[in-house]
């Protein structure tokens, strides 16, 4: 039983890595010929890239946050991670204006609105999981509460705002794979791979915490500082994939349920991984269909929001029903 | 040994757990009784550390709780606690594998393997190993859990409420398991149990509770007396002897 059900996951995993591979090959050499190639290929491989990181980002923390929270519903933007980056954004434009934008793009933008995010995370987290009556339900209340206030203030300063500095910010608040930095992928790819080993190293005690919080600390699971740990971690790869590639943390959902649907295992060894790739397949498959059907006449968060959206509906009557 | 000192819970300005001082005995079977509400649970977690105190000391073998490098206090004390519901599934052998943790962070070596399939053959469910829990009964998902528990393989084992929505049969099986743990595994068995008879019968040592503080404690037989039910329960309870056991009457 144990042998085949391993086969199994084995099974899904390589399925789902030759389809990516073919979205990947069809995305990079549809329509490619001598005269293009030096002009089309290596645009195409960086947003292949940023694909694969923003995918990565959105698989690890939809998975490791319902593990936490011990929810199957809840993804990491229900604690307003995006909406304070898209907060951060706001300020820096409202602030320094135009003048100041011209200066603050690129690599210290990204840096500066990493490094904030990272900060503000750290004080909202910290704060939320000192006090001892406090859990993490406290916490993803007052997250949600925050994300709120955090996109109206963002909304307030918009509409104060120059419309030249306004549309500055607009660029940033919708997912787009056309629009990216170069000198960003480098430095993005590198932020990634070092969470990714860190993170991997915390798969055992994710997995003990999905017996529940008592059960895990009577497995000697240090609680409160792995969670705390996969909370910053789910920060810093939340601004990196925004930063690189815009809100996209809607794809959580899709992923992380549609990869416990393939498998039913409670091993972020194999969790992670098809999410990641599920999230790939999703991002691949939608820009395809944007770029080569709908001719770029739409953004692809509109047809992931519209496929994850009726998924959605679909779980909730699942759920009410079971 | 298990020793508090000054032991309290706040909530709010409502104390439930009241500045308790106790030392627990070693090699037996401990049962915790009191009405609801009496701090049973909480002091339990509180011991256990799934519960954060809000003051007072807890030595586990004369080494404050909280000194205590976490993975080595796993392999010292286990705790299964009154709710558990999961949003993973996972199958019977998955589960006790979960036991090693302490010993293995997940990656399970041949004796990892060999002490959980131990555990299983313990607890009598061979042919359950690889049953979904969420396919197994109340009583078998329990028998389950207290197999994880065993193949944690820990010196002392707390549980909240194990009978908790169980029928008889399964009670009386896991109450003989918990015995057995102590005579032949020589544990010490921390239980919470609702059912005063159960802990007449079987255990060896009683610790009474009334709103957060502790009004006896001994061996089984100095208080199952009806004065000292009095006054834990606040009603009368008649106790008599029956088949050599002091059986509480208290229904009518």
């Amino acid at each position: 039983m144990r042998v085949k059900s391993l086969s199994k996951e084995k099974r899904s995993i390589l399925i789902l890595i030759l389809i990516v591979a073919i979205l990947t090959s069809l995305f990079l050499f549809l329509g490619l010929t001598g005269k293009n190639i030096n002009y089309f290929f290596p645009r195409r491989l960086r947003k292949v890239l940023a694909v694969f990181l923003a995918s990565y980002c959105v698989g690890y923390s939809s998975v490791s946050f319902q593990t936490i929270t011990n929810n199957k519903i809840l993804t990491p933007s229900i604690i307003g991670l995006d909406s304070l980056y898209l907060f951060l954004q706001t300020i820096i434009v409202f602030f320094f204006g135009n003048a100041g934008v011209s200066k603050l793009t690129g690599l210290p933008n990204y840096l500066l609105s990493i490094g904030l995010m990272v900060l503000c995370s750290f004080f909202l987290f910290f704060g939320m999981f000192k006090g001892n009556s406090k859990n993490l339900y406290f916490m993803v209340l007052a997250g949600t509460i925050f994300g709120g206030l955090f996109s109206g203030l963002a909304s307030f300063m918009q509409v104060l705002m120059d419309p030249n500095e306004f549309s500055l910010v607009q660029g940033k608040m919708f997912a787009s794979f056309n629009q990216m930095n170069t000198d960003l992928l480098s430095i993005s790819i590198v932020i990634v791979a070092v969470i990714a080993f860190l993170a991997r190293r915390d798969f055992s005690k994710l997995n003990a915490l999905g017996l529940g919080q008592a059960q895990a600390i009577s497995l000697g699971v240090p609680y409160r500082r792995t969670v705390f740990r996969t909370l910053m971690y789910i920060a810093i790869l939340t601004a990196v994939s925004t930063a690189l590639v815009g809100p996209i943390t809607f794809l959580g959902i899709l992923v992380v349920s549609i990869a416990r649907n393939l498998v039913s295992t409670y091993r972020h060894e194999i969790r992670v991984p098809i999410a990641v790739l599920l999230g790939a397949l999703a991002l691949l498959g939608g820009l395809l269909f944007v770029e080569r059907i709908l001719h770029h006449s739409t953004q692809i968060s509109v047809v992931i929001n519209f496929i994850g959206g009726c998924y959605f509906i679909y779980l909730v009557l699942k759920e009410g029903k079971s | 040994m298990i020793k508090t000192r000054g032991l309290s819970k706040v909530y709010g300005n409502k104390k439930v757990v009241d500045d308790i001082s106790i030392t627990l005995p070693k090699n037996k079977l401990i049962a915790f009784v009191g009405s609801n509400g009496a701090g049973k649970s909480t002091l339990l977690s509180l011991i256990g550390r799934t519960l954060d105190r809000s003051s007072g000391d807890c030595y586990i073998d004369e080494k404050e709780v909280k000194d205590w490098n976490s993975r080595e206090l796993a392999k010292r004390l286990s705790i299964l606690s009154q709710t558990n519901h999961l949003n993973i599934r996972l199958t019977v052998h998955e589960l006790v594998q979960f036991g090693r943790f302490p010993y293995s962070q997940g990656r399970l070596t041949k004796e990892d393997e060999k002490k959980v399939s131990e555990a299983i053959s313990y607890m009598g469910m061979d042919a359950l190993k690889d049953r979904y829990l969420d396919e197994l009964s109340g009583g078998q998902r329990q028998m389950a859990y207290i197999a994880m528990l065993l193949a944690q393989d820990t010196e002392y084992v707390f549980l909240d409420e194990p009978l908790n929505n169980l029928d008889m049969k399964h009670s009386v099986q896991i109450m003989k398991i918990l015995t057995k743990m102590v005579k032949e595994l020589g544990k010490t068995v921390m239980v919470v149990i609702h059912d005063i008879n159960f802990v007449s019968c079987y255990a060896d040592y009683i610790i009474a509770m009334k709103d957060g503080e502790i009004v006896a404690n001994g061996p089984s037989d100095e208080v199952m007396k009806p004065q000292m039910l009095e006054k834990v329960f606040g009603m009368e309870i008649k106790v008599e002897q029956f088949g050599g056991n002091n059986i509480c009457l208290y229904y009518t």
